[in-house]
């Protein structure tokens, strides 16, 4: 899978739904490339996924607590609404990842973070 | 949609060998027919004063068709192409207002033309009119009970269109500023009410990229429990969706419902009345807000 | 019941398989599309379950009908060695990463009946159910479609 590079940002947009090995392979790809690239944030893009489980949250947060070990913010875009009202029912934790719209909010909320400003995070 | 359909008994094994040869016969002759036995069924039609809102060019143009469909499915002992026509044809005409009784009326009727030219034609054979019309009573009953149930059927589907485009049309979320929309909620919420809203604000938070959704209560006099935390879950679910959302309109009683629910009520973001969610909503938005005369809500929309 | 569906749990892939199944069915049962995938998480979780915990098993999905609602049915029976303690699991954060637990009660929270019955050396089976109520029309046509079944 793709992860674009965009200024001082890394972008990973999910194509489908991933297998669970998949999956892995995404946060331990994420993890390597923050470090290599000194990325100030992440932003990944869930539009895709019409199913976000306890397992797909887990390493979602686990992207999102490694990035912010090297200083760096992730926010997740794209939620569909009847995977938001899923996850909210299912009482899914998401901290410490933000969340917005899709990539253009995404990316917006990280310039707001990274500025040390009002964090509108989760 | 249940594909069950009812099967007929099967008829004794004598009988079965000759319906092999005597159906061919009976739809040649049919066919044969076809011209004559139309017309009959058409003045039968409107002796009936069946299909009074179509003209008689329409009659006479869909006649032709269900004729060959019907002595077709006659023939085949198939029902499936028929159950197309009579969908495509339902489809046609309930809009123009034709009813089920008009349309399970003309069907019957046709039965009863055919069955009467095969009675004239074999007449004279007792016995053999006799087995004629064991393979075609079953057959045209069933064909009666497939042309009535696909058009029932066709009734119900539209009709359940034209429910949900009430419930949504009833309840619509309005999109007022670039980034902000509003969903004015009036009367009383049930549980499925809920849900059905919820869904129609996320679907609009996506379709209009809002920021923030104002969601004004002043017309709903009181929710209980699960409507209540119902409401608090689509609050997070829109932030989820990335749009913040405030409360308006928020009767004492519906605060008391959320304080029982232990609702933290600081992260709700509720205010007064609509007026002011709406200069709420555009300071989070970053609008500058004059104060001088406050807009009437109608210039917003 | 109509519609009676079985998957075989065994890999990664076999999960995909399960939810498509559960969304299909629910569709056909009139679900909205919010509940779908309610149902199609909530079968993630426990299929998840089965092959973290025993490594095989199967999900069983079929319709139920009540005169004035129906539902779907989900059956995930494990091949498993069976859990010890069924209240423990169902404890939010029960049992490290991956364990059983961690998912279950999310699982119950998506569906309407939830129940875990698990014989040590056994395996484990998890029922959920998920009620829709008919509205009149629908009362109308199931009618109808058990009046035909009859004639047949």
């Amino acid at each position: 899978m793709p992860i674009l590079k965009q200024g001082d940002y890394l972008i990973a947009s999910i194509q489908s739904a991933l297998s669970d090995s998949e999956v892995l392979e995404l946060r331990d790809d994420l993890a390597e490339r923050v470090g290599q690239f000194r990325a100030r944030g992440i932003v990944v893009d869930v539009t895709a996924l019409d199913v976000i489980d306890s397992f797909a949250a887990r390493a979602l947060r686990t992207i999102g607590s490694t990035a912010k070990l090297r200083g760096a913010e992730t926010v997740l875009v794209g939620i569909q609404p009847d995977v938001a009202m899923a996850m909210v029912q299912f009482e899914l934790d998401l901290q410490p990842l933000h969340t917005a719209l899709d990539l253009e909010e995404g990316l917006a909320v990280l310039r707001r973070t990274a500025r040390g400003g009002d964090d509108d995070g989760p | 949609m249940n594909g069950q359909k009812p099967s007929l008994p099967t008829p004794p094994l004598e009988t079965h060998e000759i319906d092999a040869e005597l159906l061919p016969k009976l739809v040649a002759y049919l066919r044969q027919m076809s011209v004559e036995l139309r017309e009959k069924w058409v003045s039968r039609i409107s002796e009936a004063q069946l299909l009074g809102v179509m003209s008689p060019e329409e009659i006479f143009s869909e006649v032709k068709a269900v004729y060959d469909n019907y002595v077709d499915a006659l023939e085949t002992g198939s029902v499936e192409s028929l159950q197309a026509y009579a969908r495509d044809l339902s489809e046609r005409i309930i809009h123009r207002g034709v009813e089920t009784h008009e349309v399970l009326g003309i069907v019957l009727l046709l039965r009863d033309v055919l069955a009467r030219s095969l009675f004239l034609r074999y007449q004279d054979d007792p016995e053999l009119l006799d087995r004629i019309l064991d393979s075609y009573e079953p057959a045209a009953n069933r064909i009666a009970v497939t042309v009535g149930v696909s058009f029932v059927e066709e009734r119900e589907r539209v009709i359940r269109e034209q429910q949900a485009a009430i419930r949504e049309l009833s309840t619509p979320v309005l999109q007022v500023r670039d980034r902000l929309v509003i969903l004015p909620i009036i009367g009383a919420i049930d549980s499925q009410r809920a849900r059905q809203l919820t869904e129609q604000l996320l679907n609009a938070i996506q379709a209009n990229r809002a920021k923030v959704v104002v969601i004004d209560i002043t017309g709903v006099a009181s929710i209980d429990m699960t409507v209540a935390n119902h409401l608090v879950q689509t609050v997070n679910a829109a932030r989820l969706m990335g749009a913040s959302a405030i409360i308006t309109g928020l009767s004492s009683g519906i605060a008391q419902t959320l304080v029982d629910l232990r609702v933290d009520l600081s992260t709700m973001n509720t205010v007064g009345d609509l007026q002011g969610g709406l200069e709420e909503a555009e300071r989070l938005l970053g609008y500058k807000v004059l104060h001088s005369d406050p807009a009437p809500p109608d210039r917003l929309a | 019941m109509d519609h009676e569906t079985c998957v075989e749990i065994e890999s990664d892939a076999d999960m995909v398989a399960a939810r498509a199944a559960g969304r299909a069915l629910a569709e056909r049962l009139g679900f909205s599309r919010t509940d779908g995938t309610l149902i199609a998480t909530a079968i993630s979780e426990v299929a998840r379950n089965i092959l973290v915990h025993a490594g095989c098993g199967e999900i069983l999905l079929h319709d139920v009908h009540e005169r004035d609602r129906h539902g779907i049915v989900v059956v995930a029976r494990d091949c498993g060695p069976g859990i010890q303690s069924v209240e423990l699991a169902l404890q939010d954060g029960w049992g490290s990463s991956g364990g059983l637990g961690l998912g279950l009660p999310g699982a119950r929270r998506l569906m309407d009946e939830f129940t875990i019955e698990s014989v040590p050396g056994d395996g484990t089976t998890v029922t959920m159910k998920k009620w829709r109520a008919r509205d009149p029309l629908e009362r109308l046509r199931r009618e109808r479609e058990q009046r035909e079944q009859v004639w047949a």
